[in-house]
């Protein structure tokens, strides 16, 4: 038995851990573009914040896209509540609610990530550091994750858990392809510019998969493989395919326990059948942007529909 | 101003006291190096483990550790059993008296307590007149603050019979002293408090509903991850194997208090609640309240609920009513009681107030329903512009103070970076109410980190010891 709002309680802390990690992964994408094409780094900072989906507050705050204005605001910024410290603090926040449902080991990573995060944003971030400081954040999360993964019980906790992580971690994917859409269309180039290979390697640096991607295809990008790659592969951790695997597998474990499905069943089960149907030429010829701001749509429902289902409020 | 104290490890008089003398000869051989060394570890381990309590009012320090000593207080097992004889028979008469109070009022009829002193306090409350719990049990939770002034004399300082903190401190103290040594605790025979979560779940499955059929749903009431003892509400479901809940999750559904879960509304049969009386219930007590649930007194007086601590206990430890406790205990249990009270001067009655303005840079004057050390005023301790201003708020309210003397409480030694040295320390064990009364062999020693201070309450600068009660 879970109390409903300990189910949210561990939904939002999953979703806040990944956003604390997707914030760091697009600043070290931003960062990587800034430096090899420095005549229009404000332009890739921009794109950095659209797709953290910062932008507006961001303009309400600064007036020059520099790298340690961004990083601030991305990384060390309280008021902007999706930035790395505000993620970690309300993931601890939550974690602090839900502590009698986690391990010993995870509610510490947790307390320890906050702690040492706390300590290394206590002041602005000198650029020289900025490298250190975003593994460091990377570094945290995933021993988060690790002793989530290798100690917590694969009950009803661990489910709703999971969803929080694969419904964020879908929403951050899709933003990033979205934000980029118009450098994977067919019609600028099919061989690359100079240019267009740093947008594409930004776009797989932004989601850690610059070096796996040579693994799964030839070692040129191309914008239909990376596409695929994001949206189809089923092997690749942070593809749409791959959340709505664990999405619809994790609803269906909840649904098998309490003997009883729910609208976001159907909801995650149609996304999931879209996926796996669809080719990436069909989803180019019905138009790249349109599917994206579809599936953002459709996700952020599936997120209320949980909530609503499972009773978190 | 400095008290002679009585020291429990090495009182002047006599030299090292027998309850000590093995910890003494193990202390003797270690490295004073290693010892530091260990400080720093429990520090490491308590604030990774993140247990803090809340300060309120200090912004900045919201999460705090208590610190933690790590030379423990040791009580023999004689000294033990005189101790519990004292609090389970004032742990019987405060459940008596409540009955009473509730009830026929028998003790004022008696006069031994006076009827104004009930009639407007506002511990007392009306909606329990007539109304008996289940099992018969009010307080089934209580920490009893005990302070010792010499070899033999002990005395009650306050009975807490509300909903006592700090359990989780004694049983992480223990937890942490056996992490960082344990070659000691095979050497010396210390008798065990780990299994308090199971007695504490026990206890209040013993005192569930009569309707309840089968194993009674238990749960912890919580007022939230914000407030400063929900480190002990988190923990003690935990040990015990029950949902925390807020009163967000809780709605009265067909009769019964139930939680909202991922499957719908599950019904509750005990609820043992760590929020105050007046927030429990927005229909009944604070309309504002959004930490209790609406309708909860309503099931609870249809026998639906056990409520632990029942509702309305706090008229049994109003430090107005503590001054009369040696006269409850004698009426309710035949006999003399055990443990003593301090002498207290109710400022209520003139001459009392008459002694205490003469004197009151000797007494500690408290409010009487102030707590956590907050609103006192230690008259050796304070310059004279504080007893003036003191003095003013007497003549005032003198109804809402009394006056204790300055106690030379009893010290322990504390590690310091000069080595071991005295301080003045008191002891809450914890005691558990169903058909029978149970006391966990231990308790939360508190102790005064500052040199020569009185204060031991962790929200002004105290520390806390693991207790220890010998196997001998």
């Amino acid at each position: 038995m879970l109390l409903g709002r300990t189910a949210n309680g561990l939904y939002w802390m999953n979703r806040y851990i990944e956003r604390a990690e997707n914030m760091a992964r697009l600043v070290d994408a931003g960062l990587r573009m800034a430096l090899t094409r420095t005549q229009n780094a404000s332009e890739e900072w921009n794109s950095v914040l659209l797709s953290a989906g910062s932008d507006v507050a961001f303009t309400q705050k600064y007036s020059d896209y520099t790298a340690a204005n961004v990083a601030d605001f991305l990384l060390r910024d309280t008021s902007n509540p999706s930035s790395t410290m505000a993620s970690i603090e309300t993931a601890r926040n939550n974690a602090r609610m839900v502590r009698t449902a986690l391990t010993r080991e995870t509610w510490e990573s947790i307390n320890e990530a906050w702690m040492s995060l706390k300590r290394m944003l206590a002041r602005p971030i000198d650029e020289r550091d900025l490298p250190s400081v975003l593994d460091a954040i990377k570094r945290e999360t995933a021993l988060i994750r690790g002793s989530f993964y290798g100690t917590m019980l694969r009950n009803e906790i661990f489910d709703f858990s999971q969803l929080g992580t694969y419904v964020e971690r879908a929403d951050n994917t899709a933003r990033i392809l979205d934000v980029k859409y118009y450098v994977l269309l067919p019609s600028i180039s099919w061989v690359g510019s100079t240019l267009d290979n740093y947008q594409w390697e930004s776009i797989l640096r932004s989601v850690s998969a610059h070096r796996s991607y040579r693994w799964v295809y030839e070692a040129d990008y191309k914008p239909t493989n990376i596409a695929d790659y994001l949206i189809l592969n089923v092997r690749m951790p942070r593809s749409l395919t791959f959340c709505y695997r664990f999405l619809t597998e994790h609803l269906r474990f909840l649904g098998d326990d309490y003997g009883e499905r729910h609208a976001c069943h159907a909801t995650a089960g149609k996304t999931q059948a879209m996926l796996t149907a669809g080719s990436i030429k069909e989803i180019f010829d019905a138009g790249l942007h349109e599917f994206l701001a579809n599936f953002i749509r459709d996700n952020t429902r599936l997120g209320d529909e949980i909530a609503q289902d499972y009773r978190f409020y | 101003m400095r008290l002679a104290a009585f020291d429990e490890m090495l009182p002047e008089v006599s030299g090292l006291r027998s309850p000590y003398s093995a910890y003494d000869r193990w202390l003797k051989e270690q490295d004073p190096a290693r010892l530091t060394e260990k400080m720093q570890d429990a520090e490491r381990v308590f604030r990774k483990t993140g247990i803090t309590f809340a300060v309120y009012g200090e912004q900045e320090a919201s999460e705090r550790l208590i610190p933690f000593d790590i030379v423990p207080r040791i009580i023999s097992g004689n000294e033990w059993r005189r101790l519990t004889q004292g609090i389970e028979q004032r742990v019987q008469a405060l459940n008596a008296f409540l009955d009473d109070i509730y009830h026929r009022q028998e003790i004022l009829r008696a006069g031994r307590v006076p009827k104004e002193l009930i009639a407007r306090n506002e511990a007392f409350l009306p909606e329990m007149i007539g109304m008996r719990p289940p099992a018969g049990v009010y307080t089934h939770i209580i920490g009893v603050d005990i302070v010792r002034i010499s070899e033999n004399e002990f005395y009650v300082l306050e009975d807490n019979a509300r909903t006592p903190s700090g359990v989780s401190y004694m049983l992480e103290n223990r937890e942490t002293m056996m992490q960082l040594f344990p070659e000691l605790f095979q050497q010396i025979k210390v008798r065990p408090v780990e299994n308090y979560p199971q007695l504490l779940r026990q206890s209040l499955a013993a005192v569930r509903p009569q309707s309840t059929k089968g194993a009674p749903t238990i749960a912890v009431l919580t007022p939230g991850s914000f407030n400063s003892a929900y480190f002990e509400h988190a923990f003690l479901a935990d040990q015990m194997g029950v949902q925390l809940v807020e009163g967000q999750d809780l709605r009265v559904v067909d009769g019964h208090v139930a939680m909202r879960t991922t499957e719908g509304y599950k019904q509750i049969d005990v609820l043992y609640r760590r929020v105050d009386d007046s927030f429990l219930d927005p229909l009944s007590f604070r309309p504002d309240s959004a930490l209790g649930v609406p309708g909860i007194m309503d099931v609870y007086r249809a026998g639906n609920i056990t409520i632990a601590n029942a509702p309305g206990t706090g008229i049994a430890d109003d430090k107005a009513i503590y001054s009369y406790m040696p006269e409850i205990v004698e009426f309710y249990t035949g006999r003399k009681a055990i443990l003593g009270n301090i002498p207290t001067w109710r400022c209520s009655e003139p001459d009392s107030l008459k002694y205490v303005l003469e004197h009151i840079r000797e007494l500690v004057v408290k409010e009487v329903h102030g707590s956590g050390g907050y609103g006192m005023l230690v008259g050796p301790a304070a310059t004279k512009k504080e007893c003036e201003d003191f003095s003013k708020k007497l003549h005032a309210k003198p109804w809402n103070y009394i006056a204790q003397p300055t106690l030379a409480l009893s010290t322990c030694p504390i590690l310091t970076d000069k080595g071991l040295a005295p301080r003045h320390v008191d002891l809450r064990p914890y005691v558990l109410v169903s058909d029978r009364i149970q006391i966990v062999p231990g308790g939360l020693t508190r102790v005064a980190l500052k040199e020569g201070s009185l204060v031991v309450n962790s929200s002004q600068g105290g520390g806390t010891k693991d207790t220890w009660v010998l196997d001998d």
